[in-house]
């Protein structure tokens, strides 16, 4: 078999001209420099510190082929069950974008919301700075890999001041087994507006394929963002993405990053607080079984003073299924005054799931505030005994307990109907004589 | 309704009970006293099933069945109700929600009809009144935030609501100020009657003057040493257990 980079690059002839944009020489160029840089780093390896807990030498043996062009003959009836209420609703089929599934409804003057490709063929200088050739290294072989393949994705820009009341849900929808797919969304939010995206991973049947995303976010001046993501990939799918958050003064960010899918899920959240009094909110639920393999890496920067970022990750692990999570918050010498506080607790349902937690907070500066915590545990026996001492059968307070347990984190989420969605997906796990007791 | 006999009882290979004998008929109260460690709560533990104890030796029938041999669910469904000394934080379910289930669980396991929402929530109310509870009690996770006091009264309204034949109240009492206390005790003597049975297990005599037993034990050392009617608690109270124990012999003797 010839090497991934040989592969990649036969893909990339074979395949470039049909990407968008292919007509931009800066595009162009970006997107061999990126294939200039995966040829030269491959794929990441147990090697490097960073991945030394997820092996992804399956993705590299798959051979997962860049998808046609062409229609692929999905029915808007199809993904309706996915759908959110009260949403812009923006649907990518196997990476492209499908108007005949989408919904973009009135928007307020300032707000721009398209699909990439489209901005590309009518404004592409909206997306020079962005999406050309970078001069700082990529984080990882996928982040090559995207920059040279990036099919389709969202651009969103919010002049100042413009708030964006519907949320923007972007729905990526996978339809066929072998393919290799790679997103990229870009998210402008300029002083003082607001916006919130759901970002969400399905799939049409249980094939195995390669789901590669990137998002790149700028929250300016008092802006306020919110990046919600539910991942439902098939369970033999590989989900790689990166959410990069550059944040100014007085802007508010959070995440929530639901992860229920994928037979192999891989997150990098990189938020850096750049200007003062910037705040983010990282949350994050994974549920695994049988054989997944969930890592969630966030790294926050405090690079500037009077930073807060406050991070919750919850993790429920069944089966033989393995979990990493890995949050590294740097407060930089320059970021007085920083407030972090990171938290990690993990239910282990099984003897044979497997949880790799690493809290690191790494601390330049003097004068801060910062806690973090680890925890894995089983389900207390005392709060099990309680349940059965007033008549509920075991197998159900286990069920109801680990509901519990989870459900702390949908919770959380502002926005009803995705909150909805997710209480609903959590109690299809449980018996049904449980589900009235949530 | 309960018979105990010869009960050894153990945690981690430390014997906790060793050799009760102890009978409860319908209608009666008793109260089972004694110095911390002497074995009270282990008692309640075991008989409402938790795994944490290993009995060694002895037998314990309820209504006529081997008690032991129950799940703790099955012995819920078949009346027995421990009110729990610390009861459990539950976060994520909600109070009603318990409670709801519970009483259907009971109601399935008697071949009953559930109980609909509005028959439901009428019978506690009606209970909640009786404990002195606000309503959004009800609406809050299972005993996450109540004080104290409110985590003994919500034990009692569960008890109140669900009717058991057999309660086990350990240490009840304990953390209660008088008014609170008094509200307790007046929730258990509502539910006094002819087919019910409470054991009460508590340290000081003081929940006695509200609940007045009609036997009063002393456990020392894993048995019970003494058993009397209620001036035995009274006694206890001028004299504590400084005398039982040394009646009741040295640690690790035989029974």
């Amino acid at each position: 078999m010839n090497s991934a980079a040989d592969f990649y690059r036969d893909e990339f002839a074979r395949i470039a001209t049909t990407l968008p944009g292919s007509a931009l020489p800066w595009l162009r160029h970006g997107r061999e420099a990126g294939l200039a840089c995966f040829a030269e780093t491959g794929f990441p390896t147990l090697r490097q510190e960073d991945w030394k807990y997820t092996s992804v030498a399956a993705i590299e043996k798959s051979r997962f082929l860049s998808p046609p062009p062409t229609a692929n003959g999905v029915a808007p009836g199809q993904i309706d069950a996915w759908g959110l209420a009260g949403t812009q609703r923006l649907v990518f089929v196997n990476g492209r974008y499908q108007p005949r599934c989408s919904n973009i409804g009135a928007l307020p003057a300032g707000v721009t919301l398209a699909s990439l490709a489209e901005v590309l063929g009518r404004e592409s200088e909206r997306l020079e700075g962005v999406l050309g050739p970078r001069s700082d290294p990529y984080p990882s072989g996928f982040a090559a890999l995207n920059q040279a393949f990036f099919s389709d994705g969202v651009y969103l820009h919010l002049a100042a001041g413009v708030a964006l009341e519907t949320p923007v849900h972007l729905l990526f929808v996978t339809t066929e087994p072998g393919l290799a797919l790679h997103t990229r969304n870009v998210v402008r939010a300029e002083a003082g507006s607001r916006a919130c995206l759901i970002e969400h991973h399905v799939a049409l049947g249980d094939g195995a394929y390669l789901s590669n995303t990137a998002t790149d976010l700028v929250v300016g001046r008092d802006a306020e963002v919110e990046h919600l993501k539910l991942q439902q990939e098939s369970l033999k799918a590989f989900h790689v993405a990166a959410l990069d958050v550059d944040q100014q003064q007085g802007s508010r960010f959070v995440s929530r990053s639901f992860a229920l899918g994928g037979g192999l899920g891989r997150v990098d959240i990189r938020v850096g607080l750049n200007a003062e009094h910037a705040s983010c909110t990282l949350d994050g639920l994974y549920m695994t079984d049988g054989r997944q393999h969930i890592d969630h890496h966030t790294r926050i920067d405090h690079a500037q003073p009077y930073g807060t970022s406050r991070e919750f990750y919850k993790g429920v692990l069944a089966g033989a299924s393995r979990a990493v999570f890995n949050g590294r918050v740097i407060v930089h010498a320059d970021a007085q005054h920083s407030d972090a506080y990171q938290a990690n607790r993990n239910l282990l349902l099984s003897d044979n799931a497997e949880i790799d937690t690493k809290p690191q907070l790494e601390i330049y500066a003097d004068d801060v505030k910062c806690r973090h915590g680890a925890t894995v545990g089983q389900l207390d026996p005392e709060q099990v005994f309680y349940l059965r001492s007033r008549g509920v059968d075991e197998a159900d307070a286990r069920a109801l307990l680990t509901f519990a347990f989870a459900a702390e984190m949908t919770g959380r989420i502002d926005m009803a109907p995705l909150r909805a969605r997710l209480e609903k997906l959590l109690l299809g796990r449980l018996p049904e004589r449980v589900k009235e007791l949530v | 309704m309960l018979d105990i006999r010869n009960l050894h009882v153990s945690i981690n290979d430390k014997p906790i009970l060793r050799g009760i004998d102890l009978t409860v008929r319908a209608g009666e109260v008793h109260a089972i006293m004694g110095p911390n460690g002497s074995g009270k709560s282990t008692l309640a533990h075991v008989l409402a099933g938790h795994e944490g104890y290993t009995v060694t030796a002895g037998e314990v029938r309820y209504l006529g069945r081997n008690l032991l041999e129950l799940s703790p669910e099955l012995r819920a469904r078949e009346g027995i109700f421990l009110a729990f000394q610390y009861p459990v934080e539950i976060p994520g379910v909600a109070n009603i929600y318990l409670l709801k289930a519970a009483v259907n669980a009971l109601r399935q396991h008697r071949g009953e009809p559930e109980l609909d929402a509005v028959d439901f929530l009428a019978l506690v109310k009606d209970k909640l009144k009786l404990m002195g509870m606000d309503t959004d009690l009800l609406y809050r996770s299972v005993n996450e935030g109540f004080s104290g006091g409110e985590k003994k009264r919500n034990e009692i309204l569960q008890m109140a609501v669900l009717e058991p034949r057999l309660a086990l109240l350990d240490e009840t009492d304990s953390g209660l100020d008088i008014d609170a206390l008094k509200v307790v005790a007046g929730g258990v003597n509502a539910m006094r009657s002819p087919e019910r049975a409470m054991v009460l297990v508590t340290h000081y005599q003081r929940l006695l003057n509200y609940i007045v037993p009609d036997q009063v034990h002393v456990l020392a050392q894993g048995r019970i040493a003494l058993s009397g009617g209620r001036e035995l608690a009274l006694e206890l109270e001028n004299r504590g257990y400084g005398w039982v124990e040394a009646a009741a012999g040295p640690a690790g003797g035989g029974a």
